[in-house]
Order: structure tokens, then sequence, then C-alpha cells
């Protein structure tokens, strides 16, 4: 009797705990970031968090979405890992979230692709759209492209692209070696920037193609000397990491005369670990840095260094807010199917140049700028002597790349 | 040719004997408590972002003393007050122990100097090109680690096989009841061995962190790596560390260059395409893409063959 008065207070107090969250309120749009929060690459996804955070606010300052509503983010720790992912992609889900937001990471990329378009499917009044801000394999939006899924950077083929846009330019350049780690990421940036390189400047010789294991290498100084014996004049890698740090570290401490174009040198950790041996050497493709001139995302910039004490990465993400809140301005829902629909097909205008969504895969293309390291520029980073500035630029339509999408639409 | 030669064998020593300065602690450490000392790496990351905080303010040189200062000091109170208490329920607790401490050292290092790593530089005055090798100019920094290492090698040798201590460190490795005994205090020798490879480590952190990235990752890149030296080498062996270190450092400089593939093998057998599907990806691997993993491949070759190691007295 006891057990049966106390089993049915622990009920009701389920249930009082769990009403409000049942009884979602209809004065907010929760959007989810699903990424890695924990960790020793914690910081990555704790960055993300902040910027999201950051540009939701700014949208509710002006007015939010749907004339009124609140944008809310709520951030859920996938900790990196692709079935851990799921797992908080349904906690995201059971807490009201129809907007979900991830980064790092491809295969966590494809693990959330694969399961929405199951659960979207068999709960189509509870759909889910997936907003991937970072991750790059060209799958995503080519064999395995979805209708719920959107990306808002440059895939490895497009920022391949930028990148080979740059050394078609530059003359002095007539020797490339490619440095990838070995894994689907590298393979894919090392078969684009061949093919690319053959067809943009058939003049050039590849003179090395090098994979190595992923982190495994802990004294880059014999892969230096077989850049030099090759006589290359520049290297394309997309290494991450110490992967890349180091390699560039030593061959600046070794005196390794070549440019060094890169995936990711610009991110969290580069500069400082670069150092000067970056300099008018490291060059970084990316769709915003701290010195472009422009007023408005510099005020946007100084506004976010203030506020969280780390150097604005992800712009992106204010184009991303601004076109969700347009797309349910204009569907007069935040149901994620209507919005989808007017995203899928939009062209929006940033400050820095014309952008759109391409419907066929639901790629996004942006104006690109390539940078390199730099210290004579204004805006430095991470309390160092060194920023990047722009040395080239290509427009979002010169980034294109086909792809083989066949999209299969609800 | 000759250039690649020169060049890498130059190139794989240093990174031989910089491995060497860190094997030297923990085989001695390995070989008289029999227990594997999984904080050593972490050690080495703590001298490297204790010698960048202590040359940011006082300058490189006094870095150079300091930071080894404080991490013997510090290994040796850690020895006395830690593991000589959990000695006593066997090795297995003492590697948790070992592990626990790596741990509490991550961690710590994130939460004070922040998780991307700190500009740690090679200071000015070292940081020049001491000689051209073929037209390339090579660092007089790296030649500066390398004379400190082989300082340090018959440093130590000449502890251990010419001082009194030596003798009873030596005799401690192998008898360690009889030695106490004697008379000796044997706990105390540990506590000194203990202390020094800690500091063996820090010294390795504060001259390897300019080369290398200092950042909390730089620990996990080296540890593995050291624990096959220390087992190629055999436990408590001195020479064999500074031959292991070499040796491992050597192989894997010199794979790197080769971009040799099975494929290559057969077709200049006469095999051709012949067999093309047969081993599939396997075939088109390069030595270099596996240069990274040979030294483990080497461990694994080594407990097959000889488990004491190249000069080991005992078996692992």
């Amino acid at each position: 009797m006891k057990f049966a008065r106390k089993l049915a207070a622990t009920a009701l107090v389920a249930l009082a705990l769990a009403s409000p969250a049942s009884a979602q309120d209809t004065s907010a749009v929760k959007l989810a970031l699903i990424d890695g929060q924990s960790g020793p690459n914690g910081f990555i996804g704790e960055s993300m968090r902040q910027h999201l955070q950051f540009f939701a606010e700014r949208q509710n300052a002006a007015g939010g979405v749907l004339g009124g509503k609140k944008l809310d983010v709520i951030a859920f720790d996938n900790k990196f890992d692709p079935q851990e992912t799921i797992v908080q992609l349904q906690k995201a889900i059971d807490a009201g979230a129809r907007y979900v937001f991830h980064g790092n990471s491809s295969a966590v990329g494809a693990a959330i692709v694969d399961f929405l378009e199951k659960h979207n499917r068999r709960n189509p009044e509870q759909s889910v759209l997936y907003i991937n801000f970072a991750a790059l394999d060209p799958v995503l939006t080519n064999e395995k492209c979805s209708f719920w899924h959107f990306r808002f950077d440059a895939d490895v083929n497009i920022r391949t692209a930028a990148i080979t846009n740059q050394i078609k330019n530059d003359p002095s350049i007539k020797k490339v070696y490619l440095f990838n780690q070995d894994y689907s990421f590298g393979k894919a940036v090392r078969s684009a920037a061949t093919q690319m390189l053959k067809e943009k400047r058939p003049d050039i010789q590849i003179v090395g193609d090098e994979l190595i294991p992923l982190q495994k290498v802990a004294d880059f100084t014999p892969y230096i000397a077989k850049i030099r014996a090759t006589g290359a004049d520049a290297v394309i890698s997309a290494n991450w990491g110490n992967d890349l740090n180091q390699l560039v570290k030593t061959g600046g401490e070794l005196g390794l005369p070549v440019k060094w174009f890169t995936y990711f040198a610009n991110g969290e950790g580069g500069v400082t670990a670069l150092g000067a041996a970056g300099v008018g050497r490291v060059f970084a493709v990316s769709e915003w840095h701290m010195n472009v001139p422009d007023p408005t995302t510099e005020k946007m910039a100084d506004e976010f260094g203030k506020k969280y004490g780390r150097d604005m990465f992800f712009y992106r993400l204010d184009t991303v807010i601004a076109m969700l809140t347009r797309s349910m301005n204009e569907a007069k829902t935040s149901d994620p199917k209507a919005v989808a629909e007017k995203l899928e097909s939009m062209s929006y205008k940033t400050p820095l140049g014309d952008t759109y969504v391409r419907p066929t895969d639901h790629q996004f293309y942006q104006p690109l700028y390539v940078s390199v390291m730099a210290d004579d520029v204004a805006k430095k980073l991470e309390k160092t002597p060194f920023g990047f500035k722009t040395v080239g630029m290509s427009a979002a339509k010169e980034t294109e790349v086909p792809t083989t999408c066949k999209m299969r639409r609800p | 040719m000759l250039e690649q030669l020169v060049i890498s064998t130059l190139n794989g020593v240093i990174y031989g004997m910089l491995l060497f300065m860190l094997a030297s602690g923990l085989t001695l450490i390995f070989g008289m408590m029999g227990v594997l000392n999984l904080a050593h790496a972490a050690m080495y990351m703590l001298g490297a972002y204790l010698g960048y905080q202590i040359s940011k303010t006082l300058g490189f040189l006094p870095a150079l003393v300091l930071a080894p200062l404080a991490l013997g000091v510090g290994g040796a109170l850690l020895e006395r007050y830690g593991l000589r208490r959990v000695h006593q329920h066997g090795h297995v607790s003492e590697l948790l122990f070992t592990f626990g401490v790596a741990f509490m050292i991550q961690e710590a290092v994130q939460m004070i100097w922040g998780r991307i790593g700190v500009p740690y530089r090679i200071p000015a005055a070292l940081d020049f090109p001491l000689f051209r090798l073929f037209d390339t100019p090579y660092p007089f920094y790296r030649v500066f680690v390398l004379a400190l290492a082989v300082a340090i090698f018959f440093g130590l040798f000449a502890a251990l096989s010419r001082t009194r201590t030596g003798l009873i460190i030596r005799a401690a490795l192998t008898h360690p009841g009889m030695v106490g005994m004697l008379g000796h205090d044997v706990p105390r020798v540990f506590m000194l061995v203990f202390g020094a490879g800690a500091g063996l480590a820090g010294l390795a952190g504060v001259i390897g962190g300019p080369i290398f990235v200092t950042s909390p990752s730089m620990a996990g890149a080296l540890g593995a790596i050291l624990f096959t030296v220390v087992v190629i080498g055999g436990l408590g062996s001195l020479p064999g560390a500074l031959l292991a270190s070499l040796l491992v450092g050597l192989v894997q400089t010199f794979a790197v260059v080769m971009d040799v593939s099975l494929d290559d093998v057969f077709r200049v057998a006469g095999l051709g395409t012949a067999s093309a599907s047969f081993l599939g990806d396997i075939r088109h691997t390069t030595i270099a893409q596996i240069a990274p993993i040979l030294p483990y491949l080497m461990l694994l070759v080594m407990l097959v063959v000889r488990p004491r190691g190249l000069f080991g007295s005992r078996d692992v």
C-alpha cells in the first residue's frame, strides 16, 4: 500500500516535470547544436555553440522570426562519435527541436542524414532539418545527398576549386606536392586537386603525392627533406591538427621554401602553433576572415570578441540564421519541410557578395577568400602578432562544382 | 642521392637522440620497478609547458635548468609519497597509479594553459643556420639538441658505471633484496631514479617543445613510441635504450623516403599485372605510407623473437 502510494507520487512528480516539455510553448523556435562539447577537441564544439548563440541572439534582438518568436539554441554533446550522435539527436527531437546544426566530422554528418531520412519518412509531422555548417566530405551532396540536408560550408571540392584558382594565377608555381592524411577526406582532396590542376594548369607537375597515417607522425623532418628533394614550389595539404601544425612548423624551421595551401590553417590554434614560420607562406580558404574590409562584419567580430574572448570564425552561421529567418517568414511557418522548400532555391546578398543554395544538391555557394598568414595586418589572431590577409577571391559562381546527386523528395 | 642520405641520417639521429632522452629515464624506472611509468610522456609535456612559462619570464637558459629540476623534485616526491605506498599492492596498482597521474597532468595542463597549445619558439639567440649542407641551411638548434643528448648519455653512463651510487643502482636493478640486506637504502635509490627520470623527461620537454608543437596532444604523440623503444632496447639497459632510439629514429626517417610498394616488387620480379587483383590495396601501399607504424612492427617482432630486447637481461 505504502509502495503504491509512493509510486503514484513519483508518477505525479514525473508528470509535473514532463508537462512543460510536452506542451511545447510556441513562442520559440528551437535550434539544436549537436557537436562535441567535451574532450581534447571540445573547444571547437564550444566555439561553434558560442557562434550559433551569438548570431541567434542578434536575430532575436532584431525581432526574432515569424513576427516575434525567439530562436532558442540548445547544445547537445555527441563526443564526436556517430553512435552517440543518434542518441543526442533523439534527445534533441524529444526536446522539441526541428532544426539540427552540426559541424565536426563527415562520419557524424552521414549518420545524421541516415537517421533523418528514416525518421522524417516515419514521422512526417515531426520532420527535422539538418543544417551542416562544417562537415566537408563531398559525399553528403553527391551519393548521400538528402532533401533534409543543407550544407552551408564550401565542401572539399569547392575549396579545392578556390585553391586551384589561386594557383592558376600564380606563375611562380610550377611543381606541386600533395600531402594528405590517409582517410576518406585526405583522399578526396588529393583526387580533386590532381584533376583540377590538370584542367586549370596543365603545365604544372605534381611531384609528390603523400598519404600519412592520421595523427601518428611524431617527427616531420624526413617529410620536409623529401619535399625539398622534389623541388616543389607549393604544397597542397588538407591536414588538420598536429599533422598540419607540425608539418608547416618543421618546414619553417628547416627553411623549406614552399607555399602551403591548406584547408584548416586559419582554424583556432593555427597561428599560435605556426608562428613566424607561416608568414607569407601559409594560405587558407574561408568565406570570411578578420581582415576582410567590411564595416558590418568588423563590428560583428568586435562584439563577438568582447563577449566570448575568442576570435570570430564561423561567419557563415550569420548567413545561415538570416536565410533561415527569411525562409520561415516567407513560408509563414517553422515547419521544416515548408522552410526547406523556400531555402533550397534562395539567393541572398550578404555584405560580402551574392550567395545562393543550389536546389539540386542543397549545397550553399558563397564568395570564397584565399588568404595568407601575415604580420602586417590590422586584426591579429589569438593575441599573436599574426593574422590573415586576402590574396585572392573567387565569386560564388566560380567555385561551382558538378554533382551526381539524385535527390529523393518527400 | 648522397644529399638525401646525409640529411636523412642526420635527421634520424637527432630524432633518435631526443627519443633517447625520454627513454633513458623510462627504461631505468621500468627496469627497477618492473612497471611502465605511463605518466612519463605527460611529464615530458609538462616539461615543455614549464619551459615555455619560465623562458617567457626568465629566459631559456634558466628554463633549461629550472624546469627539469622542478619535475625531478616533483617526481621524487611522487615516488616517496605516492608510488611507494601503492607498491605493496602489486604491479597493477602501480600501473593504475601512473595512469592516474598521466590523466591529472593532462587535465591540469589543459586547465592552466588552455586546449589549443602555446607559442613556444626556439629562442632567438639559438635560432640561426649553423652550416649549409648541399645548399640546405641546417639549424643550429637541432645540433644543440644532439649535443645535449650525447652529453646526457655519457653523463648517465659514467654515473652508472663509475660512481658508487651508480653501482648501487645497478645492483638494485637486479637484486634489490640483497642490496637492502647489505644496508643500502633501496627505497631511497628508487626515489632518486624516479626523480632523475622525471627530470630527464622534463629536460626533453624543454628542448623538444620548440621543435615540436607544444600542445596538450604532444604527450600522446610520443608516448606510444617511447614504450616501443624501451621494450626493443631491453628493460633497464641504457645502451639498449640508446640503440633502440637511434634504430627507431633512423628506420622511420629512411622509410619515409622509400616510395616502393609491393606492386613495384612484383613488376621487377616479372610478375607484372598477371596477379593484379591479388592483395588489392596492400599492393599499392608504399613503405613511406607505413613508415610511422614500423616501430610497432619492430616491437611485435622483438617480443616474439627476443622478448628481453636487444640488451635486456630478463624477459618482459
